[in-house]
């Protein structure tokens, strides 16, 4: 008996030997998927700090795509399965489709510096799914420096809250400048907490020029309507 | 400038006749450099070695728990781990010239079976195969060869931690004893940043508990490498029971911030 296994949710070689025709490659590249006409599955890092609403987002885009696509999930929250226990506590994603990293403390460097154990799990969904079109990796909450490594999604999503202060835009920070896409989340707080949204729209696009900027408000709208139209574009485009 | 005529001109040996020459560098010694350091790409940054549990389960807190645990890691696992990292290599670099001859992998599957059977928790098994996948993962790409790629081949859930580290160090051009050293190094390395991380230890007293133990790690590395070459069965079975224990039981927690 393995301990691991205990719980379903974690991410676990000893489930994972492979492909249907068990031919895992254990250390080689990922397999293409046939799901996007045998293209590799399209791969999306969210990050951004500590509650500003990633879990949220990832929810929210598992209600909008995955009546429409093949998707899967990869989370990296410090304590390993919060983020995936959410996922499956909210019944928005089955158990088989999330997969949960544990980044030793550091979860900056498990989608940065040391993407080993992320590819892992994007390997393992990959042998153990039907060809999948779309996988989500969301960072562990971090700060304003965290970024994704291109060696392990195709584009990322930066996601601040606006219960940040309207400061957090100007701020910069790779995150914010360079991200493919910023989401300014919980814009119904942004009386709250005085926060001008129109301050952050100019501070962000100051920093990041033409790169785009979406605001949520995932309380009212649980669909993520915008971004789950910007990842519809990306799904069809065909794969670089 | 004056440097342009000495930039290329070798240095003359020095001739003090009553110095000793100094220790023979390892062959490839760029490669161990790379190989041993932790921010290698290999999954390292992820594991405590133990010592996560050790803190919760055995009190660690402090500099001297850590220099104790450390000792007791490195005269068992780690001695084992780098005794069996020296001799995957020697049996990679005796079958390179014939890329992946069957012997080879005939061998480094013996290896890997020992090794099992010298870790007899589940836990710790899981581990070192997926530190061992993640490490010929990283090894696959940077220093591309075919018997990587049949040892990938051969062990579906990857080889053992220290397998994989000798066959990666064989193609990286290293030696047995060369690998022992990076073996025993990384068996100290890991608990220890954890230990910061973790427990907020000053890092400076943590690198001093580190050069403390030098002896220690040189002593073990040179008996270990000198196994390099014995038959597998007769490699080091120094357990740690301790580890394997608790190691179990910090695979069934809710919360944990390493992957071991
Ligand atoms: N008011 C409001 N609350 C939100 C919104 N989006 C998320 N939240 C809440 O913010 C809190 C944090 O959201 P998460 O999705 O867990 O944030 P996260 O970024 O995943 O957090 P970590 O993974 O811990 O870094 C939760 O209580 C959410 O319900 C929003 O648009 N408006
Ligand atoms: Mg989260």
């Amino acid at each position: 008996m393995h301990l691991d296994h205990a719980r379903s949710d974690t991410y676990d070689e000893e489930r994972s030997e492979g492909q249907p025709d068990g031919s895992r490659s254990p250390a080689g590249t990922t397999p293409p998927s046939p799901g996007r006409g045998g293209q590799a599955p399209l791969r999306i890092g969210i990050g951004g700090p500590v509650g500003s609403g990633k879990t949220a987002l990832v929810a929210a885009l598992c209600r909008a795509l995955s009546a429409e696509c093949q998707l899967a999930v990869v989370t990296n929250d410090i304590y390993t399965t919060e983020d995936a226990d959410f996922l499956l506590r909210h019944g928005v994603l089955p158990a088989e489709r999330v997969r949960a990293v544990e980044t030793g403390c550091c979860p900056h460097t498990a989608i940065r510096d040391d993407i080993s154990a992320n590819l892992e799990a994007i390997e393992d969904l990959q042998g153990s799914l039907p060809p999948l079109d779309l996988v989500l990796v969301e960072s562990g909450g971090d700060n304003l420096t965290a970024t994704f490594s291109n060696g392990l999604v195709d584009h990322q999503v930066f996601v601040v809250d606006v219960a940040g202060g309207d400061k957090v835009p100007r701020k910069g920070g790779p995150g914010v400048t360079r991200a493919d896409l910023l989401v300014i989340n919980k814009t119904d707080l942004a009386v709250n907490v005085g926060a001008d949204l129109e301050v952050m729209a100019r501070d962000a696009h100051a920093q990041r020029g033409n790169l785009p900027v979406l605001f949520t408000s995932l309380t009212e709208d649980p669909g993520a309507t915008a971004v789950a139209a910007w990842i519809r574009e990306l799904l069809s485009v065909p794969a670089r | 400038m004056t440097t342009s005529t000495t930039a290329t001109t070798t240095p003359a040996a020095p001739t003090t006749p009553d110095r000793p020459s100094p220790p023979p560098v390892p062959d490839s010694f760029a490669a161990l450099l790379l190989l041993a350091d932790g921010r290698l790409p290999a999954g390292a940054h992820a594991h405590s070695g133990g010592l996560e549990a050790a803190v919760a389960l055995e009190d660690l807190q402090d500099l001297t728990g850590l220099e104790a645990f450390l000792r007791g890691r490195v005269a068992t696992v780690g001695h084992v781990a780098a005794a069996f990292s020296a001799a995957a290599c020697a049996s990679v670099r005796s079958g390179l010239p014939v890329t992946g001859g069957s012997g080879t992998a005939a061998e480094l599957s013996r290896l890997d079976d020992e090794l099992e059977a010298r870790t007899p928790s589940p836990a710790l098994r899981t581990a070192s195969r997926r530190l061992g996948r993640q490490l010929l993962r990283c090894g696959l790409r940077v220093w591309p060869h075919s018997t990587l790629d049949e040892l990938a081949a051969a062990t579906r859930r990857g080889p053992h931690q220290p397998v994989a580290l000798g066959a990666v160090a064989a193609v990286a051009g290293l030696e047995p004893r060369a690998v022992a050293w990076a073996a025993v190094h990384d068996s100290v390395m890991v608990p220890a940043t954890a230990a910061v991380r973790l427990l907020g230890l000053d890092p400076y007293s943590v690198y001093a508990v580190l050069a403390r133990l030098g002896d220690r790690l040189d002593a073990v590395a040179t008996a270990a490498a000198a196994q390099a070459h014995a038959a597998p069965a007769d490699l080091p079975a120094w357990g740690a029971p301790l580890l394997d224990v608790s190691t179990e039981l910090h695979a069934t927690w809710e919360v944990r911030l390493f992957a071991s």
